[in-house]
């Protein structure tokens, strides 16, 4: 279909720019773009019948990470430590 | 090793941008609204099935008048549970070490008990003050004994809260530090001080869940009194 109303995971990657250039970067239109990437990663993992503790388990390694990225400055200095 | 070991306690900030508050609301998402179904996924359904546990255990010595209060302590221990917890993975931020934020919820709250004591049933409140069978000498003493215990609790809530979680948090720095130093020197004193490091962190997640309870009941219990 034309590229505005494509998903993300159907745009290709030389097409990027372009896609991102027809996004609505509004507040509203931020807030509904991660509510419906939440409510997508919900139904896919956590909302199942039978599921486990993949659901979950990535979302708090996500945290992880994105905890991680957030002390990057702070911890980059202790390469430098002499003493560990 | 941090440049100071007290450095994992610093309030993150991104760009000058106060993380905290995201800290703060990320359990909101491991805890999804129920939808409208009778049977929800498995998730949904372990957590509903621990909220009807920590209700009904908070609320059933309390009398009618205090089942308004089911809401707040239930979100409330939840809440801490939640922030306890996710404090104990790697990298992450736990908001209930800093004392502001403990302090934020006990005072509050500990207010609120005793001022619905005092506007409801002030003689009876106020009657806790002295324990039944006190020798008659003694009254004076004991008065004021009991109303520096009565306000001394905001400041006890808050305090054990933070000790607790800053204390467990730091010892598991100190030993894992101790572990990877020692590890090129002895490797056997290593291997003991990592099993020392398993226990502690299977105490810390024990005193996470603890505390929180602790702390919400302590609440129920004050209201108790004045309710």
């Amino acid at each position: 279909g034309p590229l505005s109303e494509r998903r993300l995971m159907d745009v290709r990657l030389g097409e990027l720019p372009m896609w991102l250039a027809t996004r609505d970067f509004s507040p509203q239109g931020l807030l509904g773009a991660v509510q419906k990437a939440w409510s997508s990663y919900h139904d896919k993992y956590i909302n199942v019948k039978r599921g486990g503790p993949a659901g979950i388990s990535m979302l708090l390694a996500g945290y992880c990470l994105l905890s991680y990225g957030w002390s990057y400055q702070h911890i980059k200095c202790h390469r430098w430590r002499k003493y560990h | 090793m941090n440049l100071s070991f007290f450095d994992q306690f610093t309030s993150p900030c991104l760009l000058g941008v106060p993380l905290i508050l995201l800290s703060t609301l990320f359990p909101a998402l491991l805890i999804p609204s129920p939808n409208n179904r009778w049977i929800t996924n498995r998730l949904t359904t372990l957590q509903l099935w621990a909220f009807h546990l920590i209700t009904k255990q908070l609320m059933s010595p309390l009398n009618k008048k205090g089942h308004k209060w089911a809401i707040i302590l239930t979100s409330l221990m939840v809440f801490l549970l939640m922030i306890n917890l996710l404090g104990l993975l790697p990298y992450t931020f736990t908001p209930t070490t800093q004392l502001s934020m403990n302090m934020a919820l006990a005072f509050p709250l500990w207010l609120a008990t005793l001022l619905t004591g005092l506007r409801n049933q002030p003689s009876i409140s106020l009657g806790h003050l002295l324990p039944e069978g006190t020798p008659t000498p003694l009254i004076p003493a004991l008065i004021l004994i009991e109303t520096t215990s009565l306000l001394i609790r905001p400041l006890a809530l808050g305090v054990r809260l933070t000790a607790n979680l800053t204390a467990g948090h730091l010892l598991i720095q100190l030993i894992s530090t101790a572990t990877t130093a020692l590890l090129h020197i002895t490797p056997m004193v290593s291997a003991l001080t990592m099993m020392i490091l398993l226990l502690l962190t299977i105490l810390e997640v024990a005193v996470a869940m603890i505390q929180a309870y602790v702390f919400v009941l302590l609440l129920s219990l004050y209201l108790q009194e004045n309710i």
